[in-house]
């Protein structure tokens, strides 16, 4: 009777530990965080159509001046706001100098609200619409600092200046700075307009708003000023190569590079015996690019040897792609065994559309992890233990088997002894 | 008397192993909202908002954009990613898609689900999903099983009119899991869970600093380590049923009493 007890508390307490580790959570930890200021830039084209009286019955400069105090107001405390425009100054019909018209109207920084709604309340739709000149004056406002750094524009019609085409303009920003997102908003827009706004967008990894209504725009800029207030890991920038040996070498962390059509980038990192190796890159389509597309990204011993790939492909839209791989090395008995230089490669197989530049580069990001290697595996099964009905069926048959032997053997043996 | 203690506790046995079996299949109970739920969606994978398993988010954005958020799952477990996406009152047809990566930045498979539908016009919304493989503690580099770690969940349109695009939108994502257990036990593990910027983020804790992180789940808690599974149930279980088939056995043979063919002693 105690047996049979003893025999049930341990097979309870084994379906405890089973229940326990099915139960496991799978838990994380949220950080906490603390880096540079964020800086947004909101861009507010003053041309003369902002006069239209068509958002919600009134004019768009009226829901924009709206709009803007209700950002103001809950823009978060760490984010340094600045405010610039575009036509709000030149009155005349003289092209060279309405396409020079764009001013800071509240500079970068920590932010007077009083201060900043006064600046935004004296403005009158007046000029041109200068979109890639002030563009490339905002990228100059958010200059310094290590933090992210966003511009958000908000227009109603197309760039008035051409030749420089703001979607170039936005691409050649985006590969100066580190971290620097232009997103737009288009109101009320014509076909034209929404696809240089969202050209602009999609150039810098930002995105694009349709506006119809006053809430709409006010929702979509508060929106995007705390999406600027959320900490972020800032790349660091790099080059790589177009061969190994000239290669930068990497340590953990995340990196940033441009990589061109046809080119191969190389980056070395060291990997110690009993270390895991783990990269990322994902390649984004900043410009019109063909429908199909690809990334490959390989390791290879120093000689050219390839340890293992990471590829990928696709089709259709997408904003990036991307892939990784894992390379563990194995634990030396030696312990003079030294770390060895592992060879990253990456290529990607973006077709560019006609008619569009090809540089700068598409831009890469890679990630590099050294990481503790994994702990040693023998079989498929764990620890070579085994489950199912089978298991449980094929053990009592032996076992009884084994016992039927066992009785016999023991039977036999007393016969004989007791027959000597 | 033997015979049916024997009998007995064999019986007790096999009801009891009977239990994994059906633990196995029960799905994951953390079905909880807790109020705590992520409202906005990241747009890379840098900035992909974090949700917990069980956790229902929200986000608004635009047509065209590229949402992004990201979740942990660990061993044994088969996540399934399910969303819904609002669209506005007056839209042409367009098609959306759901797209799981892993903490390599690796598209996964999906076994099941319909990762890309098409909203006809003025349709209210979309319904996506994806059932995952099993996430297994171990795999060869040169495979893309799935493995323990961050899993990141890309939603966006991927086919549209012109006139559609920078439209409002609202999209809803949950992510649950099944737990698989000991079926898809493999043996070996990870040093650390595919959490990307983990190297990084080792060295930024011993130094007490706080910085941002690529993937903020834990390093070192909350990760199953590897060594268990139900096997061990099974294996114990069998072993136990065979030492009692054995002893039976022995007793069936071996018999009571006199062997047949001795004479009694005096």
């Amino acid at each position: 009777m105690i047996r049979r007890q003893r025999l049930a508390a341990g097979v309870c307490a084994l379906l405890a530990a089973l229940t326990a580790g099915l139960a496991f959570p799978a838990g994380a930890v949220a950080d906490e965080t603390e880096q540079a200021a964020p800086k947004v830039e909101l861009v507010l084209d003053v041309s003369g159509s902002m006069r239209t009286r068509d958002i919600d019955g009134g004019t768009r400069m009226a829901a924009a001046k709206q709009a803007f105090n209700e950002v103001l107001d809950a823009t978060p405390e760490e984010v340094e706001l600045g405010i610039r425009t575009l036509g709000a100054n030149y009155h005349g019909n003289d092209r060279k100098e309405g396409c020079k018209d764009t001013a800071q109207l509240y500079p970068v920084g920590p932010l007077n609200r009083t201060d900043a709604k006064t600046a935004v309340a004296t403005l009158a739709p007046t000029g041109w619409t200068p979109i890639g000149p002030a563009l490339l004056k905002a990228a100059d406002d958010l200059n310094g600092g290590s933090g992210t750094r966003r511009i958000v524009l908000i227009s109603d019609g197309q760039d008035t200046c051409q030749p420089l085409d703001p979607c170039e303009v936005a691409r050649e920003i985006a590969a100066k700075g580190i971290g620097l997102t232009i997103d737009t908003l288009g109101l009320v827009p014509d076909a034209k307009t929404r696809a240089q706004l969202s050209c602009i967008a999609d150039a810098t990894g930002g995105t694009y708003t349709d506006v119809r209504h006053k809430e709409e725009l006010s929702d979509r800029v508060g929106q995007l000023v705390d999406r600027a207030a959320d900490p972020v890991v800032t790349p660091v920038a790099t080059s790589g190569a177009d061969r190994c040996e000239k290669a930068p070498a990497l340590k953990s962390g995340l990196y940033t590079d441009r990589e061109e059509f046809g080119q191969q980038r190389w980056y070395k990192v060291d990997v110690e015996p009993g270390q895991e190796l783990r990269a990322s890159v994902s390649v984004a389509d900043d410009r019109a690019v063909g429908p199909n597309y690809g990334v490959l990204l390989r390791a290879v011993t120093v000689h050219g040897r390839e340890i293992v790939r990471g590829e990928a492909a696709g089709t259709g839209r997408t904003d990036v792609i991307s892939t990784g791989l894992r390379y563990p090395k194995q634990e030396s008995d030696d312990d003079t065994a030294t770390a060895e230089t592992v060879c990253l490669q990456v290529t990607q197989s973006f077709s560019v559309a006609s008619g569009v530049k090809t540089t700068p580069g598409l831009p890469l990001e890679l990630t590099v992890d050294v990481v503790d290697g994994p702990s040693g595996h023998h079989d498929v099964a764990a620890f070579g233990l085994g489950r199912g009905w089978w298991l449980l069926g094929a053990l009592v048959l032996i076992g009884f088997l084994a016992g039927l032997l066992w009785g016999w053997l023991s039977r036999w043996r007393v016969a004989v002894w007791r027959t000597n | 008397m033997r015979i049916t203690r024997v009998l007995g506790a064999t019986l007790l046995a096999l009801g009891l192993a009977a239990g994994p079996a059906a633990a196995d299949s029960s799905p994951s109970p953390s079905a909880s909202d807790d109020g705590k739920a992520p409202t906005q969606a990241g747009t890379s994978f840098r900035t992909a908002a974090e949700i917990e398993q069980g956790q229902r988010a929200t986000a608004s954005g635009s047509t065209g954009d590229y949402l992004y958020w990201s979740f942990p799952a660990d061993t044994g477990q088969r996540p399934t990613v399910e969303a819904t996406v609002k669209l506005p009152d007056t839209h042409g047809s367009q098609t959306w898609q759901l797209d799981v990566y892993d903490g390599l930045r690796r598209r996964q498979s999906c076994q099941y689900g319909a990762t890309t539908r098409t909203a006809a016009q003025g349709a209210s919304s979309v319904e996506l999903a994806c059932v995952l493989r099993t996430v297994r503690g171990w795999s060869e580099p040169w495979a893309d099983d799935p493995l323990p770690g961050t899993y990141y969940v890309r939603l966006t349109v991927v086919d549209l009119g012109a006139s559609d695009l920078g439209q409002p939108v609202g999209a809803e994502v949950r992510v649950g899991s099944k737990d698989i257990g000991g079926a898809a036990a493999v043996d070996g593990s990870l040093g650390k869970p595919l959490v990307p910027g983990i190297a990084v983020k080792a060295d930024a804790d011993e130094d007490g600093s706080k910085t941002a992180v690529l993937s903020s789940f834990g390093s070192d808690d909350g990760w199953s380590s590897g060594w268990w599974s139900d096997r061990w149930v099974w294996t114990a279980i069998g072993g136990a049923l065979a030492a009692l088939a054995g002893i039976g056995g022995y007793a069936l043979t071996r018999g009571s009493g006199r062997p047949a063919g001795v004479p009694p002693q005096a």
